[in-house]
């Protein structure tokens, strides 16, 4: 305690030292290197692709990472319809990605169904997991897609870090419901 | 030699199996009486009269009708450059005919798709399994007897399917139905009248 | 020729003893290579694959038991989501086969007739520049995918000015067009058809004679033409192997007849082959866009038939005759006569045939679509056998398959 004490106060270090909370400096790591798991199942995957091809060039956010493996990727962008026979697969390559992590609904399909209103198409991913963001359009335009990506980050920068931690670890402890931004920051809700 | 000559020469080949060409569209169609010929139709199609392509398998449902199935055949002969449809008709009962897969390989996943869809066997095919949907799935999707939204059914770890909300769409009248009510598209179930 | 078996395996004698258990991998349907929702389940010895099987399906959302429950105009914004890297060329293919169910074929007015042409052949570079985009990047060409989005971004703004959106662009109308040229649009069509060339060139010069994409490709994933046949292969598939069908000349369609343009052909109808018919077919369709637009005569795009195209709205505002043709040709539908039509279009990944089958009125009573690309992966099964597992990656890449198309 007491070096600390001298390095709070060593005059040496000024502008070198940055006091900030942990869940702030946490989550500013995190939202700025969000790695993405591209799901492209369908139309909206070449969405994708554009946006992190060359002229949209989705590095500017930090989420040009693009992996194949659910093991390394922090968000699960969702860019297809989902049928029934990959909504299992879906969820199972949802459950292999370590925490924390998020998911992006990309396009009207995965969030709805959109206009397969069909016997074979899963009405919106949300029903197997748990969506963050949803973004409309079919497909949504890469700008609205990064317009996504922003809105997932400014969620992540408000998610608790250091209280979870304290805390016995307990089932899924973020809400499935999509991000409002205007409603004033909630914390986990305890079951 | 064009699409007429060639369908003649089947005609000929056989006459108490194939009927007389129909055109429509510039399309020929021709009908096959007897479905247990078909591989030496397609047989002959392939080696005398060149239709070296089988473009599409296709099925159509007549429900309410008897025979129930019918079976369409796209061939196309490079050689030529003619099309040909060749039509057969399968009873409900029945729901067999034999295979074409031996003849050109491309039927095999026709043949399976249609199986799948429409709930049609064909004999002596290698591989009889779904393709579209999960192996599992009880129901036959394209048939009109089942609704676009789908019915529920559920396979532990496979797959799962529910009903889909079409909130009173799709939005189609329906021409030529008898009173106002039956051409509304909210009032219209597939498989109901109108 | 030898296949990688033969070279991997020089005395049968000794590499009996050494073959082991056979391994099953599973690939997909969550895989960068496999360009979508495709699932293949390889069976290896070794590295070399002596059983694959394709699993499809991940992707069937039900399409054509959607047209049955919907007007024929109402289907179209669907047929942009069956080849989603080509939806102008969709587009143009299903309202032909619709026509020619009418029977409007011959009516179409010619302004129409070039500009679908010009619609399918820019869908054409679209879909080979990712399907070459993607094939490169999997065998590992980063460069050249990021080189031929930068063009498809340029096609992108085309469709837009065009039709409003990127790439859903639902532009057809049954008996014509949702709207004319806008202004100024076949200049910039033109100056694009010059840069892609370009962009052409530069990518032939990164992939044609490097050492690496050629031993990758090279007398990998060899289709005979017999085999092509009787897999029912279309399009530049069939053509690498040798195949002389293109019905854009065999049954020249809207104004193919009019314009000059090579077939280019394969001589092995291994990946190679393949990757050089679509380079060069997508110089031809430059070639096809610039006599498009040198040839295109003014005048209407749509058929005169107020029981077909929606009259226009001033007209519908204060006569009786086109108010009522509005109205039912928006609550009823087109009304197409009963019969039934198979027309083939020959679209970038192959033979996209629409199969109608009409008893009256305005919704169709089947409507088939014959997915080039689901004819195309049934080779897999035949083909893969005998090849190293990397080669899959390849062989995937070359056959330029769309999983929308393939499970509709």
């Amino acid at each position: 305690m007491k070096q600390a004490a001298e390095i709070q106060y060593d005059s040496r270090l000024e502008g070198d030292l940055v006091v900030t909370r942990l869940d702030a400096a946490i989550n500013w790591f995190r939202k700025n290197s969000l790695w993405p798991m591209p799901m492209g199942l369908a139309c909206c995957a070449i969405e994708l692709m554009a946006t992190g091809a060359s002229r949209f060039d989705i590095s500017r956010f930090g989420a040009e990472v693009m992996r194949f493996s659910p093991r390394q990727s922090d968000v699960m962008i969702v860019a297809g319809t989902v049928t029934y026979k990959m909504a299992l697969v879906v969820k199972r390559i949802y459950d292999q990605m370590a925490d924390p992590k998020w998911v992006i609904a990309m396009g009207a399909c995965a969030s709805t169904g959109g206009m397969y209103r069909s016997y074979a198409v899963l009405q919106g991913v949300d029903r197997v997991i748990p969506v963050d963001v949803y973004v409309a359009g079919c497909p949504p335009r890469p700008e609205a897609l990064l317009d996504g990506l922003i809105k997932l980050q400014a969620k992540v920068a408000r998610e608790p870090v250091a209280s979870v931690w304290k805390q016995p670890p307990q089932e899924p402890v973020r809400p499935a419901a999509a991000l409002a931004l205007d409603a004033p920051t909630q914390a986990v809700p305890k079951p | 030699m064009n699409a007429r000559d060639l369908a003649r020469q089947l005609r000929i080949h056989f006459l108490h199996s194939v009927t007389e060409p129909a055109e429509f569209r510039g399309e020929l169609t021709v009908r096959l009486t007897e479905p247990s010929q078909l591989p030496e139709v397609a047989g002959f199609l392939r080696d005398e009269l060149k239709f070296d392509l089988l473009l599409d398998v296709t099925s159509l449902d007549n429900y309410g009708e008897d025979p129930r199935w019918t079976l369409v055949y796209e061939f196309y002969s490079l050689a030529h450059r003619a099309h040909l449809r060749l039509k057969t008709d399968v009873s409900e009962e029945v729901s067999e005919l034999p295979t074409i897969c031996r003849v050109w390989r491309t039927a095999e996943w026709h043949e399976r798709e249609i199986y799948d869809m429409m709930g049609i066997r064909f004999t002596g095919h290698p591989d009889l399994r779904r393709i579209l949907m999960w192996e599992g799935y009880p129901y036959f999707p394209l048939r009109k007897d089942f609704p676009l939204e789908g019915r529920p059914s559920a396979m532990p770890e496979v797959a799962f399917s529910e009903r889909a909300p079409l909130e009173g769409g799709p939005f189609v009248t329906a021409p030529g139905a008898k009173d106002a009510i039956r051409r509304e598209p909210r009032v219209r179930r597939p498989g109901g009248e109108g | 020729m030898k296949t990688v078996r033969q070279v991997v395996q020089p005395d049968p004698a000794a590499a009996a003893e050494l073959q082991g258990d056979r391994l099953v991998l599973n690939m997909g349907p969550s895989h960068p290579s496999t360009h979508g929702v495709l699932r293949l389940i390889v069976e290896l010895d070794g590295e070399v694959i002596t059983k694959a099987q394709p699993d499809v399906g991940y992707l069937h959302r039900g399409d054509e038991k959607i047209a049955e429950n919907m007007t024929y105009t109402q289907f179209i914004p669907y047929t942009d989501r069956l080849d989603y890297l080509a939806p102008l060329a969709n587009n143009v293919a299903y309202v032909l086969a619709v026509e020619k169910l009418l029977g409007l074929t011959d009516r179409m007015p010619l302004r129409g007739q070039y500009i679908r042409v010009i619609c399918c052949e820019l869908a054409r570079i679209s879909a080979h520049l990712l399907g070459l985009g993607a094939f490169a990047m999997d065998v590992g060409a980063m460069t050249v995918f990021l080189y031929a989005s930068t063009q498809r971004e340029k096609i992108y703004n085309l469709c837009e000015s065009l039709t409003g959106a990127r790439f859903t662009t639902s532009y057809t109308r049954i008996g014509g067009l949702a709207r004319d040229l806008p202004e100024g649009w076949g200049e910039q069509c033109r100056q694009f058809a010059a840069e892609v060339i370009v962009a052409i060139n530069e990518i032939e010069q990164l992939l044609t004679r490097n050492r690496i994409w050629v031993e990758r490709t090279r007398d990998i994933g060899v289709i005979r033409p017999d085999a092509a046949i009787s897999y029912g292969l279309t399009g530049p598939n069939l053509r690498a192997s040798g195949v002389d069908h293109d019905l854009r000349k065999a049954h020249p369609y809207l104004v193919y007849d009019r314009v000059q343009f090579d077939v280019p052909l394969g001589s092995v109808g291994d990946c190679y082959d393949r990757y050089l018919v679509r380079m060069e077919e997508m110089r031809q369709s430059a070639r096809i866009i610039n006599q498009c637009l040198d040839q295109l005569p003014d005048g209407p795009v749509n058929v005169e038939d107020g029981k077909v195209v929606l009259p226009p709205k001033a007209r519908v505002m204060t006569r009786m005759e086109e108010l009522i043709h509005q109205f039912m040709l928006v609550t009823q539908g087109v009304n197409v006569p009963p019969g039934e039509v198979y027309f083939g279009a020959e679209n970038p990944k192959g033979e996209l045939g629409f199969y109608i089958h009409s008893r009256g009125g305005g919704t169709p009573y089947r409507l088939k679509i014959r997915a080039p690309s689901f004819v195309n992966l049934s080779i897999l099964p035949e083909l893969l056998p005998g090849h190293m597992m990397s080669d899959v990656v390849a062989i995937l890449g070359s056959l330029d398959f769309v999983m929308g198309e393939c499970d509709r």
